[in-house]
């Protein structure tokens, strides 16, 4: 048996017996600076750059979109589903566009042998690389098949219409199925820019909240994750590593270990050692004997400042952002602030998993990294094999919001598989080690000066960043953790600025507001003291928290509405609509304002100033006894462009919201010099049921036939910042670091 | 060594070391995919399941101590074909992002709603406290559990099969 078929064998047992095919099926990526991701990685070259989305770099009709002679359709796409719900707007803009019911459609995700590499699933991009991509693709799909029914009836093509069901309709009541007319078409061809969009107000898809097709499976326990795969033959594998990165245990006893009944091998390659045993169970009792040794830091301790002293000991480059001159009124009020937050971590329920299987030269990884291409050329490198030995496929995992263990446990899983042929490896992380050693989202530090003249208008603006590289993205064997512990280890890369517009620690520093004598600076770190990458939103979290807390405190300096001074400084009107909005729906003229106990907030931010806009207001309750701070309603406006799924875009900023409300009010990544010391839920508490919103309303702007916006990192700064202005109005105190926890908020309560 | 669980209503035979949890023998002995690791320390209810009609975390429970009672997963509430109550609930509330937690936080309710058919908004929220969701899915799960409350009690049809 060749190692493809054993690969296709291995996958269909798998498969089998699941009526979530098509939830398999189903799976995306992107690339670059131009089109996809947005967060570095080794994206795709692009060839075609007057197209849209990833048909810059994939522009032939066949990588997309396939038509079997009997009309079914199946669909490709490089991006992946996380849990936002990426399966399911696909494939509506597929059937939307080539005009077929959308269960007609199979939609195949991120497969290295498969799919367009369209980079990583990440920075909100999916719907703008793959979304336009399919989009596009489709219409020129439907535009060949109504010319080909055309040459057929010999009648011309704007006779010819399609009729929803996959059937192309001409005069006379004549109809011909996409199967027969496809078969005489090759879809072997570049993508035309201009063919046909459909007519919103003719949509049947697009706009519709379609249910979505992987929820099913995944409330009746079907297979639905990579941690449910289960193949003939298969091994577990835990890793045997210290308490945190950059730790090892001393003197384990690895002779006892591999002597342990049902121990297959205790993998050792350099000092990469993992146990591979029959059992699960067995696996997990070696790792335990395992950690009954003292362990040794191996790296440089860890920082033991606060952030802010942290970051500003470090060696920096200042990267200029923005620099604006204008003439103003003079300045009457100036209002100076520094603002921080924690290193946070990913926090993903289900810890990162993966499975190798290495057989007659070739290696299959299964992974649900966010760059399933990024994850062949990483396991290429490390095990010395061409990329073309090495297939990646990705499966759906836990949700990451960001580079979790994802990368690192598909190339540990491959490293273990490289060293015992034959044998499916299946290696899942323990919550401690994905606590431990994954990679953070980086601590960050802000400071702004602004000033107001006599009539309320905002004169000057200065804002500094400090921050390490968001981007640390793995795109080779030097990326992740086995490539510095096997024999020959592999160097660890430079991290490098994401440039404007996209930015990383900069992402959002610029302001969207309408404002003059801007400077924005980066100050660039590279030198990381903690392991770091990138987090959902990226330094949009921080710096829209930043510009949106100051907003408020000038409004407070110069006795004006928060939303007034806001209106006052925009000029883009979608962003005014967003804002009035969701003022509107929360009743913000008539809102309760502070009183000691109650108050309320907002924010807003259009994400990258390319994305999603989207504004968040809350109301809040303080127990001043305990600190403790009850959002009793939050309330959102977003609009991002044509909205594919509403239902999917309200999901997701609810989960944003209720993501960064836990970052904000309660996160931190502990550690001591030697190690991390949050290596599990009660040493990383995050929000739960009891310290949910009352309510929380989103509100979807309706924009039928504009681009598409990502949406799925939009409500990170904007909540932040609307929670913090929230306790400012309630209780008069500005909190400015990060997180602003009960015991803060209380202990300045206190000292008042 | 030998055990007997009644899984689901069955009686399944798995041959396992006694101190091994149950998470690990619902999933590789049973291929039951239910019940979730998360973090095998009681903290997060991944792995939540019924035993003899209440929530635990099976993620603790040595198989050894079972034999006799009574276990369900979510496989045991419905299947695509037939969702149970909870599952159509949470599927008309699109109750899922990620989708990880959610199997354990079905089994948690239903627990609650077994004892106590029509919760309070404040019984569920205290209910539903020892589960973790990191997608901030939480509103909806809320949402779906009251939904289930008000079909058990009849407000709210359910249907007969899930189609
Ligand atoms: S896996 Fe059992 S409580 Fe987390
Ligand atoms: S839906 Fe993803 S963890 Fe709950």
């Amino acid at each position: 048996m060749t190692a493809n078929t054993a690969t296709q064998l291995s996958r269909r047992t798998f498969l089998s017996g699941s009526a979530l095919v098509v939830a398999f099926s189903l799976s995306s990526r992107a690339f670059g600076q131009l089109a996809g991701g947005g967060e570095g990685s080794a994206g795709p070259a692009v060839v075609a750059p007057h197209l849209p989305g990833s048909l810059k770099s994939s522009p032939m009709l066949d990588s997309w979109i396939r038509i079997d002679a009997d009309g079914k359709v199946t669909v490709f796409t490089g991006k992946v589903e996380l849990g936002q719900g990426i399966r399911t707007a696909l494939i509506q803009v597929a059937a939307e566009e080539l005009d077929v019911p959308p269960t007609a459609i199979h939609l195949i995700t991120a497969d290295t042998v498969l799919t367009p590499d369209e980079g990583l699933t990440a920075g909100s991009h999916s719907m703008q690389d793959s979304g336009s991509a399919i989009r596009n693709a489709a219409a020129n799909v439907r535009m060949l098949l109504v010319r080909e029914a055309a040459r057929t009836w010999n009648v011309e093509p704007a006779g010819i219409d399609t009729d929803g069901m996959g059937n192309l309709t001409g005069p006379e009541g004549r109809t011909l199925g996409y199967g027969p007319a496809a078969s005489s078409l090759s879809l072997h061809v570049e993508a035309a820019a201009d063919a046909p969009l459909r007519d919103p107000a003719r949509y049947r898809t697009m706009g519709a909240s379609l249910r979505r097709v992987d929820i099913p499976g995944k409330l009746t326990g079907e297979p639905a994750y990579l941690q449910d795969m289960r193949l003939p033959g298969m091994l577990h594998a835990r890793m045997l590593r210290g308490p945190s990165f950059g730790t090892r245990f001393q003197s384990s006893d690895i002779a006892a270990i591999s002597a342990l009944p049902g121990v297959v091998k205790v993998v050792r390659q350099g000092n990469f050692l993992a146990v591979v045993a029959e059992r699960e169970w067995t696996a997990i009792t070696a790792l335990r004997k395992f950690q009954d040794a003292p362990f040794v830091r191996t790296a440089s301790p860890l920082p033991s400042g606060d952030v802010a002293a942290t970051l500003k000991g470090l060696p920096s480059r200042d990267i200029g952002i923005l620099d604006t001159r204008n003439a103003t009124a003079p300045a009457a009020s100036t209002v100076n602030a520094r603002y921080s937050r924690p290193w946070l971590n990913h926090g993903s329920i289900g810890p990162s998993c993966a499975m190798a299987h290495f057989q007659d030269g070739a290696i299959t990884v299964w992974t649900h990294s966010q760059g399933t291409f990024d994850v062949r050329r990483v396991v290429a490198e490390l095990v010395g094999l061409p990329p073309e030995k090495v297939h990646a496929i990705h499966v759906e995992g836990s949700g990451c919001y960001g580079q979790n263990g994802a990368d690192d446990v598909a190339a540990d899983a491959a490293l273990i598989a490289w060293d015992m042929p034959g044998r499916p490896i299946r290696l899942q992380w323990t919550r401690e080690e994905e606590f431990g050693w994954e990679p953070l989202g980086p601590g960050m530090l802000t400071e702004l000066e602004a000033s107001l003249d006599t009539d309320k208008r905002i004169v000057t603006w200065k804002h500094e960043v400090w921050s390490n590289p968001h981007n640390n993205r793995p795109v080779g064997a030097g990326g992740v953790i086995a490539g510095g512990e096997v024999a020959k280890p592999f160097p660890v890369p430079e991290g490098k600025p994401i440039p404007m517009p996209e930015g990383d620690g900069s992402r959002n520093s610029n302001p969207l507001y309408d404002l003059p004598n801007m400077q924005v600076t980066y100050h660039f770190l590279k030198d990381m003291p903690l392991r770091v990458s990138a987090l959902r939103s990226l330094g949009a979290h921080l710096n829209v928290f930043s510009i949106e807390c100051m907003f408020d405190e000038l409004a407070r300096a110069g006795g004006v509405d928060p939303l007034e001074l806001r209106l006052a400084h925009m000029k883009d009107e979608r962003a005014r609509e967003v804002m009035t909005t969701m003022a509107g729906r929360f009743g913000w003229q008539s809102r309760a304002r502070g009183d000691g106990v109650r108050g309320c907030g907002m924010g807003f931010a259009r994400y990258k100033n390319l994305g999603a806009y989207c504004a968040v207001a809350m109301e809040v309750e303080i127990d001043r006894e305990t600190g403790r701070v009850r959002v009793r309603r939050a309330v959102a406006a977003v609009d991002s462009g044509q909205a594919v799924n509403p239902d999917g875009i309200r999901n997701q900023i609810e989960g944003g919201i209720i993501q960064s409300l836990s970052w904000t009010s309660r996160e931190e990544m502990t550690f001591s010099p030697d190690r991390r010391t949050s290596f599990d839920w009660s040493a990383y508490p995050i929000l739960r049921f009891e310290d949910m919103p009352d309510t929380i309303e989103v509100h979807v702007l309706d924009r039928p036939g504009l681009p598409f916006l990502g949406t799925a990192e939009a409500a990170q700064g904007p909540t932040a910042a609307a929670f913090a202005n929230a306790v400012a109005d309630a209780t008069g105190l500005r909190l400015r670091d990060m997180p602003l926890s009960p015991e803060r908020i209380k202990a300045a309560l206190g000292a008042i | 060594m030998t055990i007997i669980l009644n899984v689901n209503g069955a009686e399944r035979r798995i041959d396992a070391e006694p101190a091994t949890p149950l998470l690990y023998a619902l999933r590789n002995d049973l291929g039951l995919n239910g019940a979730k690791y998360g973090c095998g320390l009681g903290q997060c209810g991944a792995c939540t399941v019924q035993l003899d009609g209440k929530a635990v975390f099976s993620c603790l429970l040595p198989v050894a101590a079972l034999e006799g009672r009574r276990i369900t997963t979510v496989e045991g509430l419905g299947t695509l074909d037939k969702p149970g109550v909870l599952q159509q609930a949470f599927e008309t509330e699109q109750a899922a992002q990620c989708g990880y937690c959610i199997a354990g936080m079905i089994m948690r309710a239903q627990a609650l709603l077994d004892r106590n058919p029509s919760p309070t908004e404040t019984d569920i929220r205290a209910h539903m406290q020892p589960n973790l969701c990191r997608c901030g899915t939480h509103m909806r799960i809320l949402r779906a559990v009251r939904r289930a409350a008000d079909m058990m009690s009849g407000k709210l049809a359910i249907l007969e099969s899930g189609q």
